[in-house]
């Protein structure tokens, strides 16, 4: 007798439709699992077989076929369990068969029966809603993380007996309830806990309000790391849709369970990171930091101290937002629109410009640019040194605090919408120059000023512009559209200086 | 060209014993000033019969003094691209004579006119100084050299790593003229990290060496070389150099050439003020920006370094410019100039803009200009 039941492979970060057939006649007892299964695919035979006996069902000994279309597609992951295990309990007429039309199984079983924690449980549910599935059934572990896809009835499954007994027509168990949000959720990392720091915090707010990407120098210890996590908190909320997108995102490389995820992510991979480590890849690919962190902070401490392919490997999701990898004859998308923060020691020794403690030579600092040049630096308009604040300083109040900052913020970004409408980019920090030809507006003494810093030599023609994106968000975050000659001043103040004036003498 | 064939041959002489005159570069002043046969008789050896006829031997460095090869010589320095001047010529840097062993002729990339004119009036100044010099030495070289630049002086060195380098550089950036004086041949970048500086001064300035097209640098042509910066020059400025550095020796020239020598002070506690303070001790001219050159050369006063910058700012810069001068740094200077943030990074730009002060490694704010 044959047996039809739907589920999803997770394919990159995308759900993709999966038929589980089971087909059991007579002839010597087997159990064979075709369709591109990887190793953990072929292993669910025997769990599946220990789960059916110790969940007291019956295990058929005759010739089991299960197959999972369609054939081509690879499927990797121990999430098929559930489905085969059910489609076989209707194919040996345990639950009625009928009862699987327009239903969707996702999970991992234990030898025990238990529905295991699986990951990407968002996705698949997205996948169901679009497959045209009415019921879900999930581990109840990933039950509210499904549910915030609407218009689908998720079914929070405990065991592989609960999962039999709702087919059977038994009451739906109800909603397993939220878990109350963990007292470090509550203690976000917030600016009011900075002290001094007041160049840094301006460009966190200009980094901010534009999506502009940031580097920071200062000696070790200066507060670099400290700064660049409060940068999150800083950010416009996570809006509905760009929330489900993260979660499915953190969902499916297993960071996640519970609720929907509704801070920005921040993510500070180490310097020892591969490239596949950085953009997604590996086999199956999966997603990489930079997906990770999109809609979120991206952090690269030690900048310098990362290997170069990983740096160029940062170049196409940077541009386009996106990655694709190529494996094979397969290619997959994963989104990467995030803020690049970036922190970095300003010489080799780490102390350049903290009084005569640098002891690196010309050679060491005219090796340590060329190690963080290139087209990543390209890609980063504001660049601010941190310094180690004055023992004043640190007994000082707070000079500003998240709530504030982010208010802020949250105003000029609305500025910047309404003003870049129609132009595909939604914060300056991501207009082109002909974008911005057409719409900024500058004071003339504003132009003046840019033509002498670039008649001077110490702007090239790409720095220009980067120093007018970062302009014309100061003047946003002072409630203007029009860019005054002092916004001019103060960007060309956050610029970088590698570019020609640095070339020779560092 | 303005070279005579004689000339032209001592040239090619000294490429073919450079391997044997890196053995006794100890005395190398002294030989240079040998004339052709006792150069080779001091240094040829056994070889020295068969450089100086080499028809008929086998292994002979294919020189001739009679000039046989002249033509050959000329089609390879002009294969080069370069320019040659032997001091036979009318167009010879006056200045270079003076020296015990003035080169036999010169290499470069520019016409004998354009480098008379970049060194007339005496308005050619070395600056000079170590390879791995410190993030101060670096700003002081390159606001000196930017500032004499900007004051129509012609900043002479040797594109070394370090101060040298950076010498042109802020020549360059200043508007003005440099000449870069190499060890090795002047069609050929050294040191290699420094072919993009190479590639700017033979578009604006003008490289020349004392060795033909293609030669490798050995090292007797490095103090060789010296003696032809400061020879070039009116006045030599060591701005940071080890006890026993090369800068020493382009001091040492000038001064023999009773040309004024300045050095510029550093700290106390680096290694690299240690031939600076010897040379201000033993009498050398203090030099503390671009204003005490120009007083050295042309007199106290007599000419002033424009300050332009002056008019185009405001008092708030005014008040930050001070502050940094004072040498408070960072948070602290602006502090005391009582800005805040966002306009003292204003100022900062203003500045910075109007050449005043510089950013230097690790976001050090440094002022280009003394307190005047």
């Amino acid at each position: 007798m044959l047996a039809r039941v739907v589920t999803f492979a997770i394919d990159g970060v995308q759900p993709r439709t999966v038929w589980v057939e089971v087909d059991i006649r007579a002839g010597l007892p087997s159990f064979t699992i075709v369709g591109l299964g990887d190793t953990a695919v072929r292993e669910s035979r025997d769990r599946i077989h220990a789960a059916i006996l110790n969940s007291d069902f019956r295990f058929p000994d005759r010739r089991i076929t299960a197959n999972l279309a369609p054939a081509s597609l690879r499927k990797a992951g121990p999430g098929f369990d559930a489905a085969i295990a059910l489609a076989l309990l209707a194919a040996s007429g345990q639950v009625p068969a009928a009862a699987l039309a327009g239903i969707a199984v996702f999970g991992e079983l234990s030898l025990g029966g238990e529905l295991r924690d699986s990951p990407g449980a968002l996705a698949v549910a997205e996948g169901a809603r679009r497959a045209g599935c009415k019921r879900l059934f999930v581990p109840c572990q990933r039950a509210r993380e499904a549910s915030l896809v609407g218009g689908l009835e998720i079914v929070p499954v405990a065991t592989l007996q609960e999962a039999a007994g709702v087919l059977r027509g038994q009451p739906v168990p109800a909603m397993p309830a939220s878990q109350p949000r963990s007292a470090a959720a509550r203690q976000a990392p917030d600016l009011a806990d900075v002290r001094g720091h007041e160049v840094p915090l301006l460009a966190l707010q200009i980094a901010a309000a534009g999506g502009h990407n940031l580097l920071m120098e200062g000696a070790p210890g200066t507060g670099k790391t400290m700064l660049a996590r409060r940068l999150p908190s800083i950010l416009p909320p996570l809006g509905r849709a760009d929330a489900i997108e993260v979660t499915r995102l953190h969902s499916v490389a297993g960071l996640h369970a519970g609720g929907l995820i509704t801070t920005r992510p921040f993510r500070a991979p180490h310097h020892t990171i591969s490239p596949a480590g950085m953009t997604g890849g590996g086999s199956p690919p999966r997603p990489g930091e930079a997906t990770l962190a999109h809609h979120g902070v991206l952090f690269l401490d030690e900048l310098s101290e990362f290997q170069r392919p990983t740096l160029d490997s940062l170049r196409q999701p940077l541009e386009d937002g996106s990655v694709v990898i190529v494996r094979g004859q397969r290619s997959l998308v994963f989104p990467t629109r995030f803020m690049l923060v970036a922190a970095t020691n300003p010489c080799p020794c780490g102390y350049a410009g903290v009084g005569d403690r640098c002891s690196c030579g010309e050679p060491e600092l005219r090796r340590h640019r060329r190690r963080l040049s290139g087209p990543l630096l390209d890609r980063i308009d504001l660049l601010v040194d941190v310094r180690r604040p004055a023992a004043a300083e640190l007994r000082s109040p707070a000079a500003t605090s998240s709530e504030r900052a982010r208010a802020r913020v949250a105003e000029a970004r609305e500025r910047q919408r309404r003003r870049l409408r129609g132009t595909g980019a939604s914060c300056n920090g991501e207009i082109g120059a002909r974008i911005a030809q057409r719409l900024m507006r500058i004071d003339d003494d504003g132009w003046s000023e840019l033509g002498r810093a670039y008649d001077a030599g110490t702007l090239s023609a790409r720095g220009r512009h980067r120093v007018l994106r970062v302009a014309q968000t100061i003047a946003d975050l002072d409630g203007r559209d029009r860019v005054r000659r002092t916004d001019v001043l103060l960007a060309l103040s956050l610029r970088q200086r590698s570019e020609p004036e640095m070339a020779m003498v560092a | 060209m303005n070279a005579c064939d004689r000339c032209l041959a001592r040239g090619f002489l000294l490429e073919a014993l450079a391997g044997h005159l890196e053995t006794q570069r100890w005395q190398i002043d002294a030989l240079l000033a040998l004339p052709d046969h006792e150069l080779l008789d001091a240094v040829g050896g056994h070889r020295a019969d068969a450089v100086a006829h080499p028809v008929g031997a086998a292994d002979a460095i294919p020189l001739a003094l009679g000039g046989a090869d002249a033509e050959a010589r000329r089609a390879r320095v002009a294969a080069a691209g370069l320019e040659v001047v032997c001091r036979c010529s009318p167009l010879y840097p006056r200045a270079l004579l003076e020296l015990e062993a003035p080169p036999a002729v010169l290499y470069m990339t520019g016409s004998a006119e354009r480098l008379s004119s970049l060194l007339a009036d005496d308005r050619a100044v070395a600056v000079v100084g170590a390879r791995r010099a410190s993030p101060y030495g670096v700003e002081t070289a390159s606001s000196l050299a930017s500032g004499l630049g900007g004051a129509d002086v012609t900043v002479v060195s040797g594109m070394a790593l370090g101060i040298d380098g950076v010498a042109h550089d802020g020549a360059l950036r200043g508007a003005g003229e440099t000449v870069a004086v190499l060890p090795g041949g002047a069609d050929r970048a050294y040191p290699a990290a420094h072919r993009r500086l190479y590639e700017r001064i033979r578009a604006q300035g003008i490289v020349i060496s004392e060795l033909p097209p293609g030669v490798r640098p050995r090292r007797w042509m490095f103090p060789a070389r010296n003696r032809i910066i400061a020879g070039l020059s009116a006045m030599t400025v060591v701005v940071q150099a080890r006890a026993r550095s090369g800068a020493l020796v382009t001091a040492r020239h000038a001064q023999t050439l009773g040309r004024v020598v300045g050095a510029v002070p550093g700290p106390v506690s680096s290694p690299l003020s240690a031939g600076p303070h010897a040379l201000i001790a033993a009498g050398a001219r203090l030099i503390a920006g671009a204003q005490d050159v120009l007083d050295a050369i042309y007199g106290p006063g007599e000419r002033t370094l424009e300050h332009a910058w002056r008019a185009s700012l405001s008092d708030r810069d005014v008040a930050l410019l001070s502050a940094l001068q004072e040498g408070h740094e960072g948070a602290a200077a602006f502090a005391r100039a009582g800005l805040g943030t966002v306009e003292a990074l204003e100022a900062v730009a203003a500045l910075e803009l109007a050449g005043v002060i510089r950013c230097g490694p690790g976001g050090r704010l440094v002022v280009t200009t003394g307190p005047r």
